[in-house]
């Protein structure tokens, strides 16, 4: 029994005194805790990537010869457009009246989107002649500009089709999506799980990285050196409260994501925190590594940005995998955020079980040992 | 058995020879002294010894123990305080204690009666509850050393335990090493102060990596380089010190001259008189104030050597 706990010596002590350094550093605990909230909030209320309410500006020339003045257009433009307004993506904001002004909106950027409509755009329906209207887009957002086009052309199409086929007959296909999982295609139902994975990715690495670093600087390391205590009791012990702080982290995002984002957990909540252990494991591992590496604060806090940047583009937080160039892909399975990424997807949205997810978990385990056993041999290099 | 053995004792940075075939004995219950300008070695032949550094070369042995084979064992019968006192700012005089009790796997009554035993012993009772980064420097040392030491360690390493701290809190801490080393505790110690090393039982002097001088403070001074057959010293007391010993170092029968505070300390032929030197320095229009015979103190011992090992080293690159 003794010499299985042998390699952990020390570890009860370190524990000891870092909750120690904890208490008397509450600001920055405090802090560590309250970054990701409000990263969640600005983020839940923020960003919506699905593109709506696009802002538009029409220059309507049909009409003009009928001369209403108090409203722009004729009736079938007008019909027109409220199929653009219907359609959710489009925002008209203005009428304008030149094509000069169009443009000016446009090159401001006010617009996002500029529609102009003829001067025989009804004459031509009328007559059955292929009446054409000019939707401008502006390129500078690529995902607005191609949802843009899209949906100006599926309405289009969509107009050429009624006009063509007599009221009766119905379509040939008729295509019916179902988006499962995420039915109302929400943004933070998307971004949040994902969110979570990184800020507890962040806060993990980001402590840990600092607290060997800080004893080297301060001396204290060195006087450690010359006592019985063990690099992995060092390192768990510093881990260990680190581990419970970012197990209050995870209970607090879970929370704020479930009632204030409305992103309901469809899996168990249990097994999400449990399958989250591996994952914090290897973080704090990871921190330690940084820190038994690193020779100074900055230089742990340069390797930690090293560390988040991967896990924020490659983990399929932010794009996803599956569209990834084969070397991404192929790199994206050493980032630990992105098994936990799916792990909280799969059970917070696909309402997945332990059966579909153990995997993540095991292999983050896995991760988290190498990890730390790399930074205890690390550690044992000191002595040079 | 001695405490502590070295032979041959070498450490390398790359090309540089920070610590170069040092062999020294210490026996239990000395306080062993080790001296040398700076950069000359002391605190890599401590880290080496506590086993923060590895050896380059030779051998080293701490309580009949080999460090480069058992580093494990020695940790636990050795207590060290380096050069800055690493202690946590942040943490209570009492919890630091605690800490490092615990990492010497003592725990609960133990662990109290320990920490009881030194917080007596370095008179730290009034302050318990302060935070380390609140005491003073001579207070911080004696918490120091309490950490270093709860573990009943049987050899000390103290790397200049009294720099920066007051000559009172100096003179204490000395008193308290004699009263432990008493209780058959080795020390060993490093400094810069010629009134510590005074007191040490045992001495040696490191000068750019070599032992260049090793026994007790009365065979030092004896030292037949240090005070050659057919000299002696005095001690002459002028205003313009530094002109003045341009000036003395003219002289024929004059070995050696430093300035010791306000006076030049010259090591001169026997058979000249302090009448002598007077008359000589008038005519070089240096007043002298007062002029005495001395005994060779440490210092001029030190200073000695390490003009002496500097021409030496002068020479071979000369050569
Ligand atoms: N890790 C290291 N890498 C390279 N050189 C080193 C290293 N540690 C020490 N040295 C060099 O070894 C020499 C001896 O240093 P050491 O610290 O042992 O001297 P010291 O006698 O303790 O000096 P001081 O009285 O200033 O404390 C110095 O020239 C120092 O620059
Ligand atoms: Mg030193």
């Amino acid at each position: 029994m003794r010499n299985l706990f042998a390699p952990f010596r020390g570890f009860i002590a370190v524990f000891y005194k870092e909750v120690l350094h904890m208490r008397r550093d509450s600001m920055a605990i405090m802090f560590a805790l309250i970054v990701p909230i409000g990263e969640m909030i600005i983020l839940g209320a923020a960003v919506d990537t699905n593109v709506r309410q696009v802002k538009t500006v029409v220059y309507d020339q049909s009409g003009i010869l009928e001369g209403t003045a108090s409203v722009p257009g004729s009736s079938e433009s007008r019909a027109f457009l409220d199929r653009f307004r219907n359609s959710d993506t489009f925002r008209i904001y203005k009428f304008v009246h030149s094509e000069k002004e169009l443009n000016e909106e446009m090159i401001a950027g006010r617009a996002r989107v500029g529609v102009e409509i003829p001067i025989d755009f009804d004459r031509d329906l009328l007559a059955h002649r292929s009446a054409q209207i000019m939707v401008m887009v502006d390129g500078s957002e690529s995902a607005v500009a191609g949802q843009a086009l899209n949906v100006a052309t599926a309405i289009g199409l969509d107009e050429s089709l009624r006009r063509m086929l007599p009221a009766s007959t119905a379509a040939a296909i008729e295509v019916r999506p179902k988006v499962m999982f995420n039915p109302d295609s929400r943004s933070p139902n998307f971004f949040l799980p994902g969110l979570i994975a990184v800020m507890l990715l962040m806060i993990t690495t980001m402590l840990t990285a600092f607290s060997v670093v800080r004893e080297k600087e301060r001396g204290t390391l060195e006087q450690l050196m010359v006592t019985p205590i063990k690099p992995l009791g060092l390192m768990m012990g510093k881990m260990m409260p680190y581990f419970v702080l970012a197990l209050v982290e995870l209970t607090l995002l879970l929370t704020f994501m479930r009632y204030l984002f409305s992103v309901a957990i469809s899996g168990s909540v249990i097994l999400l925190v449990l399958l989250s252990l591996s994952y914090l494991f290897v973080n704090l591992a990871l921190g330690m590594l940084i820190s038994v590496k690193a020779n100074s604060q900055a230089e742990a806090m340069q390797s930690s940005m090293g560390i988040l940047l991967p896990s924020i583009f490659l983990s399929g937080y932010v794009f996803p995998r599956d569209n990834m160039p084969a070397i991404f892909y192929g790199l994206s399975h050493l980032v630990p955020a992105t098994y936990m990424i799916d792990t909280f997807r799969g059970v917070i949205l696909r309402g997945a079980g332990f059966f579909q997810l153990w995997e993540n978990a095991a292999v983050l385990f896995v991760m988290g040992v190498v990890v730390l056993l790399l930074a205890a041999r690390q550690f044992g290099k000191m002595v040079v | 058995m001695s405490a502590i053995v070295t032979k041959d004792l070498t450490r390398r940075f790359g090309d540089f020879t920070a610590v170069d075939h040092v062999s020294f004995n210490v026996e239990k219950g000395e306080v062993f002294g080790l001296l040398g300008p700076n950069g000359s070695g002391k605190t890599t032949i401590i880290k080496m010894l506590t086993g923060i550094l590895a050896l380059s070369e030779g051998d080293a042995f701490v309580d009949g123990l080999d460090v480069r084979k058992d580093p494990e064992e020695v940790r636990l019968r050795i207590g060290y305080m380096s050069q800055k006192f690493s202690l946590y700012d942040d943490l209570t005089v009492l919890e630091n204690l605690r800490f490092y009790g615990r990492v010497y796997g003592l725990q609960g009554r133990l662990l109290e009666e320990k920490i009881a035993k030194t917080i007596d012993r370095n008179a730290l009772q009034p302050y318990t509850d302060r935070l380390a980064a609140r005491l003073s420097g001579g207070w911080k040392q004696r918490l120091a050393l309490g950490c270093a030491m709860l573990h009943d360690p049987k050899i000390m390493f103290l790397d200049e335990p009294t720099a920066g701290i007051d000559p009172v809190a100096r003179r204490r801490l000395w008193d308290l090493l004699f009263d432990l080393s008493g209780q058959g505790i080795t020390f060993f110690v490093t400094t810069h102060y010629m009134d510590e090393a005074e007191r040490c039982s045992h001495l040696a002097y490191v000068y750019y990596g070599k032992l260049i001088a090793d026994g007790t403070p009365d065979s030092l001074r004896e030292l037949p380089e240090a005070s050659p057959a057919g000299t002696h010293r005095f001690e002459i007391s002028t205003r313009e010190v530094t002109s003045a010993l341009r000036k003395a170092r003219a002289l024929p029968y004059l070995k050696s001259a430093t300035i010791f505070g306000r006076a030049i300390h010259a090591l001169v032929d026997d058979h000249v008189t302090s009448d002598q030197i007077v008359a000589d320095l008038a005519a070089k229009g240096v007043q002298v104030e007062e002029i005495r015979p001395l005994v060779a103190d440490l210092e001029d011992v030190f200073v000695e050597l390490t003009v002496r090992r500097q021409r030496e080293i002068g020479e071979a690159v000369g050569a």
